[in-house]
């Protein structure tokens, strides 16, 4: 079996799995946000049931609209801090003690190896980068896991991603799956599971895996899984709240398709406007004017992707007319980027520096677009209207290309204009 | 389950962000979302499914986001069931656990125009295009599934469940 089967099988509680079967789990662990919690707290207190399944293993995290930006969203908070009041849920990340949420599922030891999560965001894929099987899911279904600590899933195929060969300079796991994006379509993983393995995997931090798992929902995936290894346990190690135990694909596992890529060759790559499989080489549309630069979210914005932005961003300032956001993913990520200095570069070339948030990549509260605004952006998504009006244009890119044409006013392929 | 109506189109990799937009996230009232629904694509859906419609989609419709309001914006909108060549995943899981009905027809797209009376069968799994005279095949709901879709959506079939266990 592969990974995937095999967390499946683990968790419920079977020997075997196979693809297209209908399996019974059990959860590891439950997420809400404030923008999907309130409608699964809503639903779960009609189900009638007194007591969720299990108080430590719901997670609520306000992230979506922080701090409240206007009075329905201060009462989505309080729902969120009654409900875990209530019910006694040990883990609730309140404005100011947390951040995006995916985030926060990785860097406090949520999410561990082995685990089948479900979360009510679809970016809980993101989790796959320590090598467990999780999966965004709505708010009802949601409530139903409250209340039963179990849900039904098909057992996906597997699609393989076998990446061999280093990255260039300038060149990021964002550029990798943005290109593996543009190879299997929008819906081209649809249902299925996208496991990522070869020789590159070994050289790609935690932050750059979990980009990688991140955007597998942009190919319809139901998740996407990189099988742990040293650096995986490395990191969980200090962070683990709870025991886990860890599962890797046998070596003759069986896979529904393979695409082989050669990260040697790999030149930097941008989702253009409307959708993100309209992937191209960034020096395609080299030139295109840009009015916001982007840096943050749950794709981009750990202390790996601020570092290398900011080591392009030091000393110099963004170009007039750009008006860049950088938004760190944590508080944690956001201490850490003060510490290094990594926010007074920021602040120093003219970019804002906001809290951690969804805000700007979710089109959320703030960092909206005009319409025929362009943005280049560290986030995961370009749809019509995803950051403000449906006339603007979201092109999705690497931290590095984010940051080089904040500098140029321009987009640029950072290889070449970094490297003059 | 028979469920007919007229039919109004939509193509390829219809997201959620347009289905209902973030801005209106912020609301928990099925009607307020409904006066949204589709607005990011069509400003004038809100108005034509008023009355009950029958939406008719390409591949992958409900792509992106987790957000349930999209079906929930569809449902109150005066959709009562939705067919595509196929779903994006957790788009579907939403709609069958809010109870509204969504049936896979790889094809169906290209069989359907605007305005097409249709009566879809979910227990045969058929789909009866009168204006074209034509009978459209699609993927049959597993059991559990219609289960759900007649409890009117997960939380009516729970409470059936667990007050069925208690009793």
């Amino acid at each position: 079996m592969n990974i995937a089967e095999k967390i499946l099988a683990r968790a419920s509680g079977r020997e075997e799995v196979k693809p297209g079967e209908i399996v019974q789990p059990k959860v590891d662990m439950a997420m809400v946000n404030e923008i999907t919690g309130p409608l699964a707290i809503q639903a779960f207190k009609k189900i009638g049931v007194p007591k969720v399944w299990d108080n430590s293993r719901i997670v609520l995290i306000q992230d979506h609209q922080v701090p409240a930006d206007t009075v329905k969203s201060a009462e989505l908070h309080r729902i969120m801090r009654q409900f875990a009041e209530e019910q006694e849920i040990k883990f609730l990340y309140d404005v100011g003690l947390g951040g995006v949420c995916h985030q926060i599922m990785v860097e406090k030891g949520h999410a561990l190896p082995g685990d089948l999560i479900v979360g009510a965001d679809s970016h809980t894929c993101t989790y796959g980068a320590l090598g467990a099987f999780a999966t965004g899911i709505g708010s009802t279904e949601m409530a139903a896991v409250f209340a039963t600590g179990e849900i039904w899933l098909r057992v996906p195929s597997t699609i393989r991603i076998n990446a061999t060969g280093s990255f260039k300079k300038h060149v990021t796991p964002k550029d990798l799956i943005l290109y593996v994006i543009g190879k299997i379509g929008a819906a081209g993983a649809t249902y299925k599971a996208v496991e990522f393995m070869g020789s590159t995997l070994s050289q790609i931090s935690i932050s750059g895996r979990m980009t990688l798992c991140n955007m597998t929902v942009e190919m319809g995936a139901k998740t996407g899984l990189i099988n742990p290894d040293e650096e995986t346990f490395n990191y969980v190690k200090s962070r683990a709240r709870r025991p886990f135990r860890a599962l890797k694909s046998d070596p003759d596992a069986k896979y529904e398709k393979t695409l082989e890529v050669d990260v040697d060759r790999l030149e930097p790559q941008i989702a253009c406007p409307h959708s993100v499989d309209n992937v191209k080489p960034v020096k395609s549309v080299e030139g295109t004017e840009i009015n916001q630069a982007f840096l943050g979210s749950c794709t981009n914005g750990r202390l790996e992707d601020l570092k290398a932005a900011a080591e392009i961003l030091k000393g110099k300032k963004i170009s007039r007319g750009v008006r860049m956001i950088v938004t760190p993913a944590s508080q944690e990520v956001y201490l850490q980027a003060l510490k290094n200095g990594f926010l007074e570069i920021f602040v120093k070339a003219g970019a804002l520096v906001t809290n951690p948030t969804c805000g700007a990549c979710f089109g959320g509260h703030m960092g909206l677009l005009a319409p025929g605004e362009v943005c280049v952006s560290s986030s995961n998504r370009n749809f019509v209207g995803r950051m403000g009006s449906p006339e603007a244009e979201i092109y999705l890119a690497s931290p590095v290309t984010v940051a080089a044409s904040a500098l140029a006013g321009k987009i640029v392929d950072p290889v070449a204009y970094l490297e003059e | 389950m028979k469920i007919s109506g007229k039919a109004v189109i939509f193509g390829d990799d219809v997201n959620t962000d347009v289905i209902i937009p973030s801005k209106y996230l912020t609301s928990l009232d099925p009607e307020e979302l409904a006066k949204h629904a589709m607005e990011g694509i069509d400003p004038n859906f809100a108005e034509k499914a008023k009355g009950g419609i029958i939406l008719v989609a390409g591949k992958n419709f409900g792509c992106g986001s987790s957000r349930e309001q999209a079906p929930i914006a569809l449902k109150y909108a005066g959709v009562k069931c939705v067919l595509a060549d196929f779903f994006a995943r957790i788009f579907y899981r939403n709609a069958i656990n809010i109870g509204l009905p969504v049936l896979e027809s790889p094809g169906v797209s290209k069989e359907v125009d605007e305005g097409d009376m249709l009566t879809v069968d979910l227990e045969e799994g058929k789909i009866v295009n009168a204006t074209k005279n034509k009978v459209i095949d699609a993927l049959r709901l597993p059991d559990f599934i219609l289960e759900i879709l007649k409890d009117e959506g997960l939380i009516n079939h729970l409470k059936k469940k667990i007050g069925g266990k208690r009793s």
